[in-house]
């Protein structure tokens, strides 16, 4: 059971309030998307939940432990890819299994059908800089889920790309959510992204950030079966998706108002 | 030749100034030795000093003929310049890394710092002598500052989403030295093994004006010695000639590097 816990969680930066108490339990092979005003904090909870920052207050728990630094059974997704410029494709994705010391045969082949699902083959001896964004994000992916973790961290991972390719991703990432299950924790500013992705999607206020609310979109798609459309913009139309698009963004909108007045 | 719209001179008016600046040297050199304005003894003409090298190209002179002083220079010049590389890149990378070793080391090195290679000499002549080690010592203080300094300043401000990426990919510290941090300072590194090379190119002919029994610098204080103004010219052409080799090779290396990664 991979279950992501935020228990009362606060930090502080040099005597800032970043975060002042958020509590969200991300249930086993769920996927929660965190939406919220910039600086509102939530890059720092995916952080903590790496185990790259570390709460002020409160914990931080995957599964039933406590987390204490970064580890393989948390994947994390950079928004700036974060690929090693000085590695090929292939010994990108190869580090973390070679990390986990997998056998050379299996790593050979866990390598071989993760690049195939991530649409890359023919690209294992190309460097990052040889790809184009799109692609080098599907690398980033491939590299994290080759090491099929229990807990997929994903920090804005497509906020680099253009909005075709932005569309393209995220019908990938449904895809793979579909057949291979993970529990993920999805850090984003774009709504639609939320909506269309997430099984919840939870909303912070702008600093300090604490949880404003948490809206089920699961039971909606279920109900409205969204997943049999393959296109984005086809259930983007529903009015289903719109009407919680729009209650998103109303509670977003109110934050923002706080900022300017 | 139209102006380039950015106003910056184009590559070929860069190449017709680099020419002309060149000939005027030559021409004003030449003119001063050969109207007889400074004596050909205090100063011979460029062609003097051409016939000179290209004499002293088969011919020895201080127990040996050019090349085979260059080659001498060269080979201590390559194992003064490659341990001091061998220890400075591990030693900043390592200072880049662990905070400790950082505040260990950081005061020694500030205060040997502004010692100036050839103030080594002395020292090195008394601790290694005058064959190769004392002049070897002096390379080795000349080089190994710029290979420290830029490895560690390599290490120090590496991207930390590459530290962070490793980490979550379950790397052990070793392995983001040797596959993270090294790598990602590889630029740094490089352009510290140029001005290493550089500095460590000009310590060796200073060490061995004073220290050693051959090479280009001990030729040159021979030629002094039997006023062979043409000799000396000879030897400082010689030097800048190969020195401009070395730093044309780690050039290209580090085009290389950046190409690799498409920085160039």
């Amino acid at each position: 059971m991979s279950t992501i816990t935020f228990d009362k969680v606060g930090r502080i930066f040099d005597s800032v309030t970043a975060i002042e108490e958020i509590n969200l339990h991300v249930r086993d092979k769920e996927f929660v998307a965190i939406v919220g005003p910039s600086g509102c904090g939530k890059t720092t909870c995916l952080r903590m939940a790496a185990g790259l920052d570390f709460p002020s207050s409160g914990e931080v728990r995957v599964g039933e432990r406590k987390v204490a630094g970064p580890g393989p059974d948390r994947a994390v997704v950079f928004q700036q890819f974060a690929l090693f410029p000085w590695k090929s494709v292939y010994d990108n994705v190869d580090f973390g299994l070679r990390n986990k010391r997998v056998p050379a045969s299996e790593r050979r082949d866990r390598i071989a059908a993760v690049l195939k699902v991530m649409n890359l083959e023919g690209y294992e001896r190309s460097f990052p800089h040889q790809l184009s964004g799109g692609m080098q994000q599907r690398v980033a992916i491939a590299r994290a889920y080759v090491l099929d973790p229990a807990v997929l961290l994903m920090d804005e991972p497509f906020g680099a790309l253009d909005a075709q390719t932005r569309v393209l991703m995220q019908e990938e990432l449904v895809r793979l959510a579909r057949v291979n299950p993970r529990t993920v924790l999805f850090i984003t500013h774009g709504v639609e992204e939320a909506v269309y992705l997430a099984d919840r999607v939870a909303i912070m206020t702008r600093r300090p950030g604490r949880i404003k609310e948490i809206m089920d979109i699961r039971s909606v798609r279920e109900a409205e079966r969204w997943d049999n459309r393959t296109r984005i913009e086809d259930v983007m139309d529903l009015e289903s998706f719109v009407h919680l698009r729009t209650a998103i963004w109303r509670s977003l909108r109110e934050e923002k108002t706080k900022e300017t007045t | 030749m139209t102006p380039r719209p950015d106003g910056r001179p184009s590559r070929a008016e860069i190449w017709v100034l680099g020419a002309a600046g060149l000939a005027t040297f030559f021409g004003l050199w030449a003119a001063l030795s050969g109207f007889g304005f400074v004596s050909p003894r205090f100063l011979p003409s460029p062609a003097a000093v051409a016939m000179r090298g290209i004499f002293l190209l088969a011919h020895p002179f201080a127990g040996a003929s050019l090349p085979v002083h260059v080659l001498s220079s060269l080979g201590r010049y390559g194992l003064g310049f490659l341990l001091g590389a061998c220890v400075g890149v591990p030693l900043g990378l390592l200072m880049g890394w662990y905070r400790l070793l950082d505040d260990i080391v950081t005061p020694i090195f500030d205060a040997l710092r502004f010692v100036a290679p050839i103030a080594w000499v002395p020292f090195a002549a008394l601790w290694f002598g005058t064959g190769i080690g004392g002049p070897v010592m002096v390379i080795f203080a000349g080089a190994f500052p710029p290979c420290l300094i830029n490895a560690y300043r390599g290490a120090r401000f590496v991207d930390k989403k590459f530290l962070e990426a490793a980490r979550t990919l379950g790397a052990g510290n070793l392995r983001i030295i040797v596959e993270v941090l090294l790598p990602a300072s590889v630029p740094s590194i490089v352009a510290g093994l140029r001005v290493g090379a550089g500095l460590g190119w000009q310590s060796l002919v200073g060490a061995e004006l004073i220290v050693a029994s051959s090479g280009v610098g001990y030729m040159m204080v021979q030629g002094q010695s039997a006023v062979s103004t043409t000799t000396v010219l000879s030897g400082m052409v010689a030097i800048g000639i190969v020195g401009y080799l070395v730093d044309l090779v780690l050039r290209e290396i580090q085009t290389a590097t950046q190409r690799r990664r498409g920085l160039a």
